[in-house]
């Protein structure tokens, strides 16, 4: 017990160290962009990883989730003069309803049908947001409305570095608090043997369920957290790309470890950055980088280094 | 009283009848014992007592109330758990937490709770965690708790498949083949174990090859074989029934099951 629980104090202390420590290190403001942008993708990898990691399911459309999130603080405040901070909850609630519409027949079934549907959704919804023009605006997008509080408008690199920052603390302490919790013992069993998870009591589908609409919520904060910030959204938010850029940071950090998930998140969001020397080349490199990753370390960085790490037992 | 009843069960894959018209009655306290040759359908029938799989005919009755078909996790709630012959470890997990999760029926699932780890969901995980702890040194597996479920041994993983059912507070427990791989001496406290589950006031089912133990160890027999019911009834019945003795037991078994033969 003393060792889950200090893990997960751990994982957390340092995540708090790191935010408040990272613009110490910041030469100019454009640093402050790129980890807002780490700290957001962070937050909807973290809840991929609940479905992923735990229970072992796979979305690749998860991003479709983070468009209806950015989608949902564009259009609500522009057309219906709603409060930006309801339309992140409205998008959530309504990402929640659909996950449980796609989730509820699917995941009865075994097997990759999740994986195939949640494929079908993401396609659905960046088409939706490419053609319903009216609404959306189309391929070329949209404008965001900016955020304030009491009176304070919420613009810059900085504002939002500490917005996401914290968002993500607390979204990664609920993930934590999940994993060592009745319904995340449940998903992590299910991960190993559904038939013994089902003869132990728990209601496999419905767990199962459980986990793609949270890991559903999670992806449409990001996503509303993300056209905020940008001031402007474009249907490219829900691409397929961005849906395997999801899967990536979560499997490249190490499955099931929300550290590995937020690391995840880090590589692929600072990489391109780096990788822009190579020019045309750049996404050879980042596949090239994820395969090395995968080859040597294949259970992801996170967990690969805890093991190194970890005092031998016996 | 009579726990369980199955009446007429069959279940077939394809053209093989996996299990054929199969009736019996389990009395509370009881271990009832399932023998028979390999393939002769005692995982499968387990499988259908569990609810992995719906009978194709036939009435599985539980306390009285028709059971049949009825999903796992909710036969799991109306009290039978089981063990698998090829085992079903949770190995992500450590050996108290694959404990723990059979705890679930008991804990409180609700999820908000859960995330905001409120402290009545802390002081949930202590009590959970304490039961599991007190039913794994009842299995004997008191001392690698905190250890990953994939460091023990093959003899321990099976313990802690029983550790794992218990922890369910089962009426009805279904062990597949829990002496598989044991030395002589590990059977005998396999034995022990069992009687003193049943001491606890759990009926047991048993499906086991060694021939010795299942002997001693078993209130009634039923054997299978190919699918149907070769004979049923006591263990002293059953050695005096020419029909087991040539068609099953052989020889060899028949010497086995009964020192008096050889
Ligand atoms: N899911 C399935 N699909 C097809 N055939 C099956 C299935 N499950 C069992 N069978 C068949 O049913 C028959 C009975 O198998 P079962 O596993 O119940 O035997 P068993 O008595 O447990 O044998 P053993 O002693 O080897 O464990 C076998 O012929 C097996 O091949
Ligand atoms: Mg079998």
């Amino acid at each position: 017990m003393r060792a889950l629980l200090s893990a997960r104090w751990v994982t957390l202390g340092v995540l708090c160290l790191v935010i408040a420590a990272l613009p110490l290190v910041f030469p100019s403001s454009y640093y402050y962009r790129v980890a807002a942008l780490v700290w957001i993708s962070a937050i909807a990898a973290v809840g991929l990883n609940i479905l992923m990691g735990y229970a072992g399911q796979v979305s690749l459309g998860h991003a479709g989730f983070l468009g209806i999130g950015a989608y949902a603080v564009a259009i609500g405040p522009a057309r219906f003069g709603l409060n930006s901070w309801l339309c992140i909850l409205l998008g959530a609630l309504l990402s929640a309803a659909l996950a449980w519409l796609v989730g509820r027949t699917i995941l009865r079934l075994r097997g990759h049908y999740l994986a195939i549907a949640t494929l079908g959704f993401g396609f659905l919804i960046a088409l939706v947001l490419a053609n319903e023009a009216r609404w959306t605006g189309g391929p070329d997008g949209t404008p965001v409305a900016r955020v304030s509080v009491a009176g304070f408008r919420l613009a810059g690199p900085v504002t939002w570095y500490w917005l996401s920052g914290a968002l993500l603390a607390l979204g990664t302490a609920l993930a934590l608090n999940l994993e060592d919790s009745s319904v995340g013992r449940a998903l992590r069993a299910l991960h190993d043997s559904e038939i013994a998870a089902a003869l132990a009591g728990i209601d496999v589908a419905r767990c199962k369920l459980w986990a793609f609409i949270i890991a559903a919520v999670y992806a449409s904060v990001a996503g509303s957290m993300l056209a905020l910030f940008d001031g402007f959204v474009t249907p490219d938010v829900a691409s397929f790309l961005r849906s395997i850029d999801l899967v990536a940071m979560v499997v490249v950090g190490g499955i099931g470890s929300s550290a590995g998930s937020i690391l995840g998140a880090g590589l692929l969001v600072t990489l391109p950055q780096f990788l822009t020397v190579f020019a045309e080349y750049e996404q050879i490199a980042l596949g090239l980088i994820i395969m090395l990753v995968m080859i040597f370390l294949r259970r992801g960085i996170v967990p690969t280094a805890q093991q190194l790490f970890a005092p031998r037992r016996r | 009283m009579t726990l369980l009843v199955a009446e007429n069960v069959g279940i077939r894959f394809g053209g093989v009848r996996a299990v054929e018209n199969v009736s019996f009655a389990v009395q509370a306290g009881h271990i009832f014992s399932i023998i028979g040759p390999n393939g002769a359908g005692k995982t499968t029938l387990f499988n259908v007592l569990s609810g992995i799989y719906r009978p194709d005919s036939g009435r599985v009755l539980l306390a009285g109330e028709d059971v049949t078909g009825m999903p796992p996790h909710r036969l799991a709630a109306k009290g039978i758990a089981r063990t698998f012959q090829n085992l079903q470890i949770f190995y992500g997990m450590t050996v108290v937490e694959n404990v723990m999760v059979g705890r679930h029926l008991r804990e409180d699932r609700r999820i908000v709770p859960s995330m905001l780890g409120l402290p009545s969901a802390a002081r949930q995980n202590r009590a959970t965690r304490q039961k599991a702890r007190e039913i794994l040194a009842f299995v004997g597996l008191g001392d690698p708790a905190d250890e990953p479920a994939g460091s023990l041994p093959y003899g321990a993983l099976r313990r802690l498949e029983i550790a794992r059912a218990l922890a369910l507070e089962p009426r009805l427990l279904l062990l597949d083949e829990p002496a598989a791989g044991c030395n002589p001496v590990e059977t005998a406290e396999l034995g022990e174990l069992v009687r003193s589950i049943v001491r606890q006031g759990v009926t047991i089912m048993l499906v086991e090859h060694d021939m010795r133990f299942v002997m001693q160890i078993s209130d009634r027999l039923l054997v299978l074989d190919g699918g149907r019911t070769l004979a049923e009834g006591s263990a002293a019945a059953l050695r005096q029934n020419p029909e087991v003795i040539a068609a099953y037991l052989g020889r060899h078994g028949a010497r086995e099951a009964n020192p008096a033969l050889s």
